[in-house]
Formats: C-alpha cells, structure tokens, sequence
C-alpha cells in the first residue's frame, strides 16, 4: 500500500480507534468488563431474527429523518426540529385515524399522508419564523420540540385517553384497519421499510441530479451569490424546511402505526437529534447514509439488552453513537490542519 | 398575613430555583460576547450536575463536588473552542454533538447514582438582613449558591462595563480585526472565556443537584441548558437582562404548580409548556427587526422600548478570527 | 520627528505594490503622497505605521533604524495611521473606544478619560459626544476620534490616508486647521490623498507614486500641470469604440438619492441609450458602486425614479431587474458573483433557464464547453469555479450571462486581468453593444475609460459631474476631474 492510501485509512479508522478507547474508560469507570460488555453489544444485535428484524423496524424512521435533514442541511440550514416535526406527523396520523370516518382501504395511505402533511407543515412553521421572524432555526425548532412534546402529553391524558383511564402507555390501540402491514409477528413493517427506500433514493436523486437540488446546494455554499444569479433563497429555504418535515412527519407516522400502533409520549424518541448525527457521521453524503443508520440502529436495538444483562446504562449506546461523530469531526479538522500546515511549507 | 406569608415564600422559592439559569446565563453571556458559542450547555449542565452530586456524595465535601463540576464544564468549553480556533470547525456541529455526548454520558456514568439521597448546600439565612421586611425573606433567607448567583450577576456587569479587560472582551466580540490591531491577542482570550463561561456553566450544573433539585436522575436538568442560551439572546448579552430572563423563566416555570390548583381546567402540560412558547415569542420580539415592531407603539413610548428591545448579538458572534 | 524611508520593496506575489520606494518626512511638515489606485500609497503607509513588514529596505526615525512587528510596536514608536475606514468598534461607545488601549489600569477610570477626551477636543475644536455609539458618528467625526485617540498615546507622526473623502466642509476646514497646529508642534505629517486641490492647500512637499515608484517629488507652491502628468504619466488612448450611432434612451435615472451607512449620492441624473458606453470614474467609495447596484436592483433608491426603456423599476427587485434584461457583474467574483464550490457545468446549468424537473446533464455538460471554448476560459466543465484565475473568473461571468440584455452593469471588468485578456473582454462588450445593449461600468484605468467609453462622469464624495463626451476629453483632463479639480465639488 502506498504512503498516502495508509494515511488516507488511518484517517478514516481514527475515529472508529478513538470511540472504541473512550468506551473502554467508561466501561471500565463504571466497573464492568469493557471486552463483555463491547461483546454483548455487537453481537446482541445479531443474535436472533427477531432482533434482526427490529434493527430494521429501527432504521425506517431513522432513514426517513436522515433523508430529510440532508436536504435542510444542503441548503445550510440547522433543522433541529425534526423532532417537532416527528410529532406533528404523528399527531395529524391519530387525529385522522379518531376522527375521520373511510373503508378500511384507504385508512393507511390517508393515515401516510396525513404525516406528511402533518410534518410539512411543522416544517413551514419553523421556516417561516426564520425568515420573516428572523428567529435562529435552533431556537425555533427546540422550542417547539418541547411545544410539540407537551402537546402530545396533554393530548394523551386529555381529549384522547383511554377509556379507562390515562397512562404513560399512550392513547388506545389504534383499530387494526390503521396498522401497518409487518413481516410476520415482528416490529418491522415492510411498508415502512419500502417508503423509507424510497425516501432516501429520491433524496438522492433529487440533490444530485435535480434543479431544486442545485438551487439548494448553491444557497447552502454562499447564498449571497445564489441570489445574485437569480435564485429565490427564501423560497427555497422554505421549500427545503417543507421537504424535510415531509420526510420526518412521515417517520413519526410510521412509529405510531408500525411499531407502537398508537400515540405514546415519547414518539418521536429521540430520533430527530440522532438523525442529525447520522448526517454529520456521512459526511453530508446520501451514498453513506443507509451504512451509518445501519449501524446505529444496530446499536440502538443493542442497548437495552447491555441493561438487562450487565446492567448497565443503556445511554452507553448514545455514547458510542455521539462520540463517534465527535471524533469524526475532530479528526477531519486535525486532517484539514495537517494539510494546510503541509501546504505551507512547500 | 397567612397568604403574604404564601406569596413571599412562593417568591423566595422561584428565585432560589432560577439561581443555576442565572449562573449558565451569565457564563454563557461571557463566552458569546468573546464570540464563542458553547451550543452543548444542555449536556455539559447534565454531565457537570451528575459530576458535582457523585463527587460530593462519594467524598463528603461540597466543595470539591461544585469543583468536579466547574472543571467538566470548563473541560467541554475547551473542547468547542479548540476545535472551533486551533481545528477550524464549525462551534454549532460540534456543540450539538457534544450536548447529546455529555448528555448520554451522564446517563451512563450517573446510573449508579440515581435517586439517591446526598449531600446538599445549607440554608444559610444572614441575620439581621433575614429581618428586612418584604426583602428580607425572600433575598436573605437563602442559601450561599443563591448569595453567589447574586454576585456573579453585579460581578459580571461590573467586569464588564468597568474594566479595561472587560472593554477588550466586549471589542473581540464586536469587531475582532479592530481589537486586534490596538494589539489585543483575540484567540487567546476567546479560549480564557470560553473555559471561564464553561466554568459557571459547570457551577449551575452542581448548584442545581445540589440545591435546587437535588441528587441525580436521568436527564435531571429538563432542558435547563436550552433556556439557558435562550435567556442569553432575551437578555441581549447583557448580565442584568440576563438575570431578569432567568427569573421571569423560572416564574414561567412556578406558576404551573401555582395557578394549577387555581385552574384545574388547564392542563398541566399548558402551563409546562407555556416557558417554550413565551421563549419563542420573546426570541421573535427580540430578534426581529425592531423598528417594524415599534411601528405599533404610540410614538412616545418608542425611544424606551428601542433600548430595552435592542437585542443585536456581538457581531463577531461564531466567526472565525485568524489572528497573524 | 523626522522620518525616513530608504528603499522599500513589498511584493505581494507578482504583483511588485511598492519597489525600492524612497521617502523622507520631515518634523513639523505636512507632506504630501499623491497617487492613483494601485499606485502603492496605502501598501507604503501599511508598512510605515506596522501593519505589514516589507519586504526589504530600511525605515529610520530621527536617524535610528527601526522595525515594527505590530501597529503596537509603530505607536509605541510614535508613528500612528489614521486609515480611511478607521479600526475602531461599531458597537461601543466613543469614551470606550478612546479608552480602550488608553487607560492601562484595571478599573476604568470614566472621569479620567472622560477628561482626557474632552481636553483634547477642546483643543482643536471638535465635538464629540463620549456616550454616543461610534457606529452612529458621521465619517468625520470618526475621524477626529481616531486621531484624538492617536494623540493621546503620544504619537508624533500621523499618516492620514484619504481624510477628506466623506467629510462636510465645516468639518474639512476643521481638520486642515488642527492638523496646521500639530505641525506647528512640530509633529511630522502625511496626507495621503488623490485630490490636488488639497494637497496644494496644505502641504509643503509632495511625493507622487506610479506604479509602485516615486515618479517624482515637488515642493509647494505646486504646479498642477506637472502633479497630473507625475500622477497618470503619459496615455495612449488607444481608440477602442465604434462610431454606433447610439439608439434611444435604455435607462433613465432621475434625481436619484440612494443612501447606505457608508455614503449617500444625491440627486443623481444620468440617461444610457442602447449601445452606448458610459463609464464612471473617480475614487473607490465614491458613489459609483453605489449607483450601479441602484440600477441592477440591488439598493433602493429613497428617492428620485429609474426607467428601463420607459418602465418605472423604482421599486422593483433585483430579480425582476433581472428578468427585464438587466445584469450586474460584480467585482467581487466569488463572493458575490460566483458560487465558490460549485463547478463550471453546475453554474451553467442553474444559468440555463430550467426546463423541468431534472437537470439535463449531458445537455449542461454540452453547454459548459460550449461557452468554455467560446469565452476562452481555461478549466473544464468539472472545474470548480474556485480554482480558476481572477482573469478566468471573469470571462466565465461574462459567459453565464444570457445572450441578450438591455443593460450591462459592470464593476470593474478587467481588474487583475493581463493586457491579452483585456482586450478580448472590451471585444465581447463592443459585440454586446452592437446588439443595442447599454454598458454601464466603472473603473480606476484611464486609459479604459477614454478608449472605450461614449461618455464618462465623474464620481467624488458621492456627487456626480455632467457626463463628458470621451473624444472631447484627454487622460490628463480626466486626471484633472478625477483630482477633484474644475467641477463644481
């Protein structure tokens, strides 16, 4: 191997080396086996169908979400919302599936659309209060993640609690007519698996290949310059904000019919914020997206399993998952260093 | 007599539970005003709170708890500002990685320590003050972390607005190429504020598992170190408003449990949520462009407003400064 | 003090700003540093006063070698600059900006600067208000703040770089009053300027630059023939333009008066017939960039009225100045022209207007070398934009640019270009105006201005003068105007 495809790999594996030696200090800081516990982990994962098919059930939304944020993300925008927009699409899903009276046929598209749309429009809001509110979208989008979150739980232990009674368990079960079609008795549905295929691949289509993507792209980089060649920055913001709401309203339906086949508190579980991740960790990159939700739904459905087994934490998941991202960033910024550092003396 | 008496204690009890915002306020004012924004204040407050309880717990002092906890903010902040100066990255990704890091972390490493109880800062009432009637129990029936907050809050003003060193940070934030050529080395201090706003940040994390809400649990802090950023924009970078945001908030928060009993209609997830909302229409109010706003306002009124709504950020806020 | 300068050379990659530059100031004299853009003033000043080391010769003050590492170092030294855009802070206040550097101890003494300030003032009669926010002060009054500033940390050599550009009348018979005085204190003095009538009023000695030299030094009292001919040497107007006869009146614009935080242009009047030339010349920041972002859309003028071939565009947006045939090319390519990252198929690809949803790419693809070969820009279709040379840069803009326009609006065309790619620039832009598009542009060479344009005006502090036919004027003429000379200021 030449010098510089060594450098190149020992670059790329870095990260990968640095997550693996933070996991053993913390591993070994709270008293277990770092070898077992890493052991447990990886192969928890794996060690039976069912748990196969839950990492699948895991990557739909994840998927989803990450395809989303990399349309926001290519427009140079920090979509932090996706949670909000998560919940809006769940909420508008069981609002539809309550109240709104059709054959049972058409209750699942309608209830897919009604995420979208949900999320869409989620999405808008927080656009608009950047552009003509001026309000920084982290802000806007935490904001109304917690707005979002409290509206769920007054939801659930109000107008639609159970009948008897309301529970941190959620609304009622939704009526078989409104749940998604899964392989077997498992959590995985391939309906969601198909539609979060699909999300992704027109995501990555629609960035590499479409006007509306290059338009984005060109805002993302310098908007000032993508205005004078007579680009509508606002428009496409918002555009872009709509998008990706779209994707994740449509994610934060998927939960509530495939895998909890109702509304619970925590739908939107955190998987907006470890989308973000997913985008950081690939670069910005749809190609690489599919490996690291891949990975991190591994991960994911791992967890819980190290807590009942070693009985530890299961944020030991969240650990791995954010320190690798760090590490990530931290050893391309060293890299850029290197180079520049290089550059300079010759 | 019985209901001034309620509306007294209710008033001490909110200011003591705004005393850890008042402190991540403040440090985070002073790091975004030397241009550095410290985005995982939600994590880092979390980590350094399960810190400060675990470290007090295990080793019986208070001190060395509170001092655990400033040395992991402190560490954190670092972090952002290197990666930020010496690494050249952007400080929003790194922060969000970091918050969600710290946050799992302290998760993690906290398990064991949940729900357990421990140590706890003292009541300590000063005589003589205590007996100040109206003030007196609310502002002198407290305990030091409170008395500190107090302090920082002048203290932070007064460094500010009264020093020569307080001068240099307010002229990096503005306009670093100016302090730079009347020989002020910007990155350095933007690491000295950094770590110093990482410090207090550290400082409110302990202050609020070891006062306000005490011992450790997970995701004890509920979303502290969110409001925390958001006080800093509402208090337009200034250690007074700041202080002013975080008490409003923490009244925002009380009057849940106030007004409940007084409106069981509402529900609580209202009222909970109620915070969120007024930050983001306080975030619009301010952000927004203010003479649009005052359009509305009787003319009289206007010049006043003009100065409280002034709510520019230091203009050199998240951009980089290459020094030499 | 006296200061001398003895063989300054500062390169800044081929381009040679200053080479093998001599200069002597002596104390108690104003002394005059003429020159066009470019000519190497600003670069010679940076390094006097410790803002860029040169790259070789030596610099004395009252006969010791000295070197500066940091503007610190020149006014510890005694040597400050006042520079056109002054280093201070927007957002403080004046006293915080006086005081910052000034009172070394801890705590802030207010009173002390307070009285500091206001003594200094008083003495050369200006008036500052110390609580008032410097972003809120009028050029001059920055200025005077800058220079009080400078005063109290004991320099004895002020550089002034371009003080008069931006500031009323009262308060430029202030400042050439004030800096009599400091040089009757014996302080050694440079004015920096371009305007001859200044320099002639208030300095004894001149030392004009070319082209990174000294082309020649003159003591007062001054002969304004010979300060114009050192300034711009000899032309060769090389004739450029077509006798077109130039067709009906494109853009209008009416008593305009456009204001930014910089600069305001007030109650401006020019008309652009299709196929005309009209080139704006003057000073950098004088109101010509101010004028031309107006035309495109890009600032809103507060008053007055702009027609495009009879439509009232007043109150129109860039984009629709855009889809009426309007185009700006900016100077700053990639910071306002360009998207630097994106390659050169990418920019032509947004360029063309979109026919559905994909982006056709083999067509872009085709497209891209099309207008590569046609502009002659060296890079392929896959070239990011930013890689390319300034020179490339520059025809790559002139190529995205769609085929027929109304107006052309150009900031300086063929800055940073070589004589070769100048040339074929002026020849794509004469091919536009014989297919009836207007040329609106500025630039600092004179020679292009007589060469290439029907008309010229003459931008200064914002004012215009009357647009003069170019045949009927010669570069030493323009040289003249642009000195600020034989129009109504």
């Amino acid at each position: 191997m030449t010098r510089e495809r060594l450098t190149r790999l020992g670059y790329a594996l870095a990260p990968v080396l640095l997550t693996l030696v933070l996991a053993c200090a913390i591993l070994l800081l709270a008293g277990a086996n770092p070898l077992q516990a890493l052991g447990a982990l990886f192969l928890g994962a794996f060690e039976s169908g069912r748990k196969v098919a839950d990492i699948a059930a895991a990557m739909v939304p994840l998927l989803l979400c990450a395809a989303g944020m990399l349309i926001t993300f290519a427009a140079g925008l920090w979509n932090i919302g996706v949670e909000g927009q998560m919940i809006a699409g769940a909420l508008m899903t069981t609002w539809v599936v309550r109240s709104i009276d059709v054959p049972a046929a058409l209750l699942l598209p309608l209830t897919i659309l009604a995420g979208m749309l949900g999320g869409a429009l989620w999405g808008l809001l927080i656009g608009a209060l950047r552009t003509y509110g001026r309000v920084n979208e982290i802000f806007a989008g935490l904001g109304l993640n917690y707005l979002g979150a409290a509206l769920t739980n007054y939801l659930i232990f109000g107008p639609w609690k159970p009948p008897d009674g309301a529970t941190m368990s959620g609304t009622e079960p939704f009526p078989k007519a409104a749940w998604m079609p899964t392989i077997g008795s498992t959590r995985a549905s391939w309906l969601g698996i198909l539609l979060a295929i699909v999300g992704i691949v027109v995501v990555y289509f629609l960035l590499r290949d479409s006007y509306w993507g290059l338009k984005l792209k060109a805002i993302g980089l310098n908007d000032r310059s993508a205005h004078r060649l007579g680009i509508d920055t606002r428009g496409n913001m918002l555009l872009a904000f709509a998008a990706c709401g779209l994707l994740a309203g449509l994610a934060g339906s998927l939960r509530a019919t495939a895998v909890y086949h109702r509304l619970i508190p925590s739908i939107s579980g955190g998987i907006g914020y470890l989308s973000q991740l997913v985008v950081l960790l690939s670069g910005l990159r749809a190609q690489i997206v599919p490996l690291v939700v891949f990975f991190f739904s591994a991960v994911q459905v791992a967890s819980p399993r190290l807590e009942l087994r070693m009985s530890l934490d299961s944020s030991i998941g969240g650990v791995l998952q954010s320190a690798m991202v760090l590490f990530f960033l931290l050893v391309r910024g060293f890299r850029g260093r290197m180079q520049t550092a290089q550059e300079v003396v010759e | 007599m019985s209901e001034n008496s309620l509306l007294l204690d209710t008033i001490r009890s909110v200011l003591a539970a705004s005393a850890p915002l008042i402190f991540a306020g403040i440090g985070e004012t002073l790091s975004e005003r030397a241009g550095v924004i410290n985005l995982s204040l939600d994590g880092s407050i979390l980590l350094s709170a399960m810190a400060g309880f675990a470290v007090a717990y295990l080793s019986g002092s208070l001190t060395l708890g509170f001092g655990a906890a400033m040395l992991v903010g402190a560490l954190v902040a670092w972090l952002i500002a290197y990666a930020s100066i010496a690494l050249r990255l952007d400080q929003v990704a790194v922060g969000f990685v970091l918050t969600l890091l710290c946050a799992d972390l302290s998760s993690f490493v906290g398990q064991p320590f949940v729900r357990i109880p421990g140590p706890s800062v003292p009541h300590m009432p000063i005589p003589g003050l205590v007996d100040i009637p109206i003030l007196g129990p609310i502002l002198f029936d407290q305990d030091l972390v409170f008395y500190l907050s107090l302090l920082t809050v002048v203290g932070a003003w007064l460094w500010m607005n009264k020093t020569q060193a307080g001068l240099k940070l307010r002229a990096i934030g503005e306009r670093p190429e100016a302090a730079f050529a009347r020989g002020i080395n910007v990155n350095r201090l933007r690491y000295l504020y950094a770590i110093v706003g990482g410090a207090l940040v550290g400082f409110s994390g302990a202050a609020y598992s070891l006062s306000v809400k005490l011992g450790w649990s997970h995701r004890h802090t509920g979303g502290l170190g969110w409001i925390a950023l958001a006080i800093v924009i509402f208090g337009g970078w200034s250690p007074f408003r700041v202080a002013l945001g975080a008490y409003l908030f923490g009244l925002f928060k009380s009057l849940g449990s106030i007004l409940q009993p007084a409106w069981p209609q509402v529900p609580t997830q209202v009222l909970q949520a109620a915070p969120f909302a007024m930050m983001i229409v306080v975030l619009v109010l301010v952000s927004g462009d203010p003479d649009r706003l005052l359009y509305y306002v009787p003319r009289r009124v206007r010049p006043l407003l003009r100065g409280i709504l002034r709510g520019a950020p230091p203009a050199g806020l998240g951009q980089r400064f290459e020094q030499g | 003090m006296n200061i001398q300068l003895t063989d300054i050379v500062k390169s800044f990659g081929m381009l040679r700003a200053n080479d093998g530059i001599s200069l002597s100031v002596a104390a108690g004299t104003i002394h005059g540093l003429l020159g066009e853009n470019g000519a190497g003033k600003t670069t010679l000043m940076k390094v006097l006063s410790g803002y860029q080391p040169c790259d070789s010769g030596t610099i004395r003050v009252d006969d010791r070698e000295v070197s500066f590492d940091s503007p610190e170092e020149a006014i510890a030294a005694g040597i400050g600059m006042l520079h056109q855009d002054p280093m201070d802070v927007p957002a403080l206040s004046v006293l915080d900006n006086f005081a910052l550097g000034h009172d070394r101890r801890l705590v802030l003494s207010r009173h002390r600067s307070q009285s500091d300030l206001a003594r200094l003032c008083r003495r050369f009669g200006f008036e500052l208000d110390p609580d008032a926010l410097v972003g809120s002060l009028t050029v001059g009054e920055r200025q005077q703040l800058e220079m009080v500033r400078l005063l109290a940390l004991g320099v004895r050599t002020i550089i002034l770089d371009e003080p008069t550009t931006g500031i009323s009348a009262p308060q430029k018979v202030l400042l050439f009053e004030t800096l009599r005085g400091l040089a009757a204190e014996g302080l050694s003095l440079i004015f920096v300027s371009h305007k001859l009538d200044d320099v002639e009023q208030l300095c004894s000695r001149a030392t004009v630059l070319r082209d990174g030299r000294v082309a020649g030094e003159v003591l007062a009292p001054f002969d304004t023939d010979e300060l114009v001919s050192l300034m711009f040497g000899q032309c060769l107007s090389e004739v450029g333009r077509s006798d077109i006869a130039p067709g009906e009146p494109m853009l209008e614009v009416a008593d305009v008066s456009v204001r930014t935080h910089r600069l305001e242009i007030t109650n401006i009047n020019l008309a652009v017939r299709a196929g005309e030339v009209v080139g704006l010349a003057g000073l950098e920041g004088s109101g010509q960039g101010i004028l031309m972002q107006t035309c495109a859309g890009l600032l809103r003028a507060h008053k007055g009225r702009i027609r495009l071939g009879g439509q009232d565009m007043s109150r129109s947006s860039y984009h629709q100045y855009l889809q009426a045939g309007v185009a700006h090319v900016p100077a700053a390519r990639l910071e306002e022209g360009m998207v630097g990252g994106l390659t050169i198929r990418e920019h032509v690809a947004l360029a063309h207007q979109p026919t559905g949803l994909m982006v056709r790419w083999s067509e872009a693809e085709g497209n891209a070398r099309e207008r590569i070969d046609t502009y002659r820009v060296v890079g392929r279709p896959e070239t990011p934009v930013a890689s390319l040379s300034g020179g490339n840069q520059q025809r790559l803009l002139l190529a995205l640019l769609p085929e027929h326009l109304k107006l052309l609006i150009l900031e300086h065309p063929t800055r940073g270009l070589d004589i070769e790619s100048t040339r074929w620039v002026w020849n794509r832009l004469h091919a536009r105006r014989r297919h009836g598009t207007g040329l609106l542009y500025t630039s600092t060479d004179l020679d292009e201005l007589v060469a290439h344009s029907d008309r010229i005006v003459v931008f200064s502090g914002g004012r215009m003068s009357a647009p003069v036919p170019a045949e009927d004027i010669t570069c030493e003429e323009l040289g003249y105007l642009i000195g600020g000379k034989g129009y109504d200021a």
